[in-house]
């Protein structure tokens, strides 16, 4: 219908390789480039700072995140540590004077470092263990920020984040917050679809699907695991830099607990285990999805006349993530991309039933 | 510092770890069996707690009473899971499986507290509160007898073990697909373990309920479960007894030592500190076995 296509049948190699070898794909990603762009210009400021900019935000971490667990099929439950570490340690360098495309890079460094002195300890033995210890890592770096004063500034403290300019571009204002974190949102997602045709991508392929067989065709795999925690450590730490600069505008130790690990992890799963688009799609149902179920339920209970506890209210999310986790990896462990995919698949050659590759 | 404040604290860390290893006691029964961790048991611990706060005050049963009816729900919800859940996910990966137990990790942390509200529910076993006097030592009567019912318990685990029914689960652990050959129901002996590691759970959220009161915090167990399981070895029971001891003790002697140091907090993070040291320095635990694994 849309694709007018027959089938796929590429003629020559480079062809082949193209990110998007279709002619729709290629529009439909220019028509969604072309409206993120002129976004600020067509939708009113309060959709633009509450819901588009965090989108881009969380979906730059979960692609982060979805490069080790899709990627190279290692777990981690602590991503919100390490955004933590980047977000800290760049605010900090921020606040002496240093630059902030210097404080950022420096900030994904240090997610790096950190995180890869636990990955080391548990990618030695089995992936389960890994999820023991990025789990721990979490409560370890959020109890180092908040009991080391001069991190935190003090238990209950938020360090503000100053102005800032960035190639110099002064950041301030929803308009120019929202165009550095489209930029690097763009940059990470270019990454992560080209990753995938490198050879350290194909590296991390062959980790996931079976990490002895990969050993046994010469991939070091220990390195490559912890290559995949660098870079991934590494994008978080920027990605949480780019969310206190642009979103928080202020630091403190509650916004990087357990939740925002839980948060990401769910928008992996849900979005599809390895998919650049499910990372996007995962966001922006994780994000949304308590917002538009409370809102739902409080309609409803107005309607119907039955009052809803404030309890059920507040842990709606909570149930929301875990049900989406597990309704998603017993029925559809590909996630939403999957489900993209299939649809897309079937559009590709209708009227007919089924493409020949 | 004297010596008798840090007999008495290392006392009461043996006996509030023993309350821990109960936790990992579900952990271990589970990796043994199916060869996965089960993050869920913090969850399941609070909701052993929330039922059998329910049966006592809700629906007015005596204590006698509504302690068995928790663990026996409990014990169905935890076949209920394994069945309804679990058993689809044969044959994924481990890491599906661990976020699939973390799902419902969050799942029930969310629905429990959500249902039956979120506010500290008061458990009352009925233990007297005056503590107990060792030669000069003081102890807490309600450690001594929750670490006393966690202790006997993970030794009746240990005896289980060598009975039929453990001997069956060692053969599922040790081979499914021999298992299966020789004619035991693999599924069952999983699903059993499942239940057990409910039961054990339960006893922990009942113990744990009744001294600090039943609240989403019982979930926080987990990490503690995690840490004894982890350094005892995933594989070895008489490993929780072992680990549960030395978990508390680090954590009762670093509550009462380092938290005036650093200003208080340090009990949260001992067991995550427990986890990185041991994968550091012996990943497979004290009494764990070396996974050999064939391509």
């Amino acid at each position: 219908m849309f694709y007018r296509r027959a089938g796929i049948r590429h003629t020559d190699y480079r062809h082949e390789r193209q990110l998007w070898p279709l002619p729709f794909d290629r529009y439909l990603v220019a028509v969604v480039a072309a409206l993120l762009l002129a976004a600020p210009f067509v939708i009113e400021r309060l959709y633009l700072v509450a819901y588009l900019l965090p989108w881009l935000i969380w979906s730059s971490a979960a692609l982060g995140l979805n490069l080790l667990m899709g990627g190279a099929g290692q777990i981690h439950l602590g991503y919100g540590a390490v955004m933590a570490i980047g977000a800290y340690t760049s605010v900090h360098l921020v606040r002496i004077g240093a630059p902030l495309e210097l404080a950022m890079l420096a900030g994904g460094l240090a997610s790096a470092l950190i995180g890869s002195i636990f990955g080391v300890a548990a990618l030695r033995v089995k992936s389960l263990y890994l999820a023991m210890a990025t789990i721990a890592m979490q409560y370890i770096v959020d109890f180092a920020i908040t009991h080391i004063p001069g991190v935190s500034g003090g238990g209950q403290a938020s360090i503000e984040v100053p102005p800032v300019r960035f190639l110099g571009l002064s950041i301030e204002g929803d308009l120019r917050t929202y165009y550095m974190a489209l930029a690097s949102c763009a940059v990470i997602t270019l990454f992560m679809l080209n990753v995938g045709r490198t050879a350290f991508g194909r590296a991390l392929a062959a980790i996931r699907e079976r990490d002895y067989a990969a050993e046994i065709i010469g991939i070091d795999t220990f390195k490559y695991k912890l290559l995949a925690f660098w870079t991934s450590s590494f994008i978080g730490g920027v990605v949480g830099s780019v969310l206190v600069v642009c979103y928080l505008r202020s630091v403190s130790p509650d916004q990087f607990h357990l939740d925002l690990s839980v948060q990401i992890l769910a928008m992996v799963i849900v979005g599809g285990l390895g998919s650049v688009l499910g990372s996007f799609f995962g966001a922006g149902l994780v994000l949304f999805a308590p917002i538009v179920f409370n809102n739902m339920i409080g309609f409803a209970a107005d309607r119907s006349g039955i009052a809803i506890s404030t309890d059920l209210r507040a842990h709606l999310p909570l149930m929301l993530y875990g049900a989406l986790i597990i309704a998603f990896l017993v029925v559809e462990p590909l996630g939403l991309a999957k489900i993209y995919d299939n649809v897309r698949n079937y559009f590709l050659v209708w009227p007919f039933r089924t493409a020949r590759r | 510092m004297d010596s008798g404040l840090l007999i008495e604290l290392a006392m009461t860390g043996a006996l509030v770890g023993a309350m821990y290893g109960l936790v990992a006691l579900g952990i271990v029964l589970i990796y043994k069996t199916s060869g996965t961790a089960n993050f869920a048991q913090g969850a399941i611990a609070m909701m052993g707690g929330y039922l059998t706060w329910l049966f006592a005050a809700g629906v007015g049963l005596p204590m006698w009473l509504a302690i068995p009816a928790a663990v026996a729900a409990m014990f169905c919800f935890g076949v209920l899971v394994e069945r309804t859940v679990l058993r689809r996910m044969i044959g994924q990966p481990v890491i599906m499986v661990v976020m699939l137990t973390f799902g419902i990790e969050l799942l029930l942390r969310g629905a429990v507290p959500g249902l039956l509200g979120s506010a500290v529910k008061r458990l009352s076993l009925g233990i007297p509160q005056a503590p107990v006097f060792l030669g000069d030592v003081l102890i807490n009567r309600a450690y001594l007898i929750g670490g006393g019912i966690s202790a006997a318990l993970i030794v009746a685990a240990i005896v289980l073990f060598n009975s039929r029914a453990g001997i069956i689960m060692r053969a599922v652990s040790d081979d499914q697909g021999a298992s299966w050959s020789v004619g035991i129901r693999v599924e069952r002996a999983i699903a059993i373990a499942w239940g057990l590691s409910a039961v054990a759970a339960t006893f922990a959220g009942i113990l744990w309920g009744s001294m600090q009161g039943v609240d989403w915090s019982l979930s926080l167990l987990l990490m503690k479960a995690l840490a004894i399981a982890i350094l005892g070895g995933l594989d070895s029971i008489p490993g929780v007894l072992l680990a549960a001891v030395i978990v508390g003790v680090c954590e009762s002697l670093a509550t009462g030592i380092l938290d005036p140091l650093v200003g208080g907090g340090t009990r949260d993070i001992v067991a995550s500190v427990i986890i990185v040291v041991t994968l550091m320095v012996r990943p497979y635990g004290l009494f764990g076995h070396e996974q050999i694994e064939r391509v």
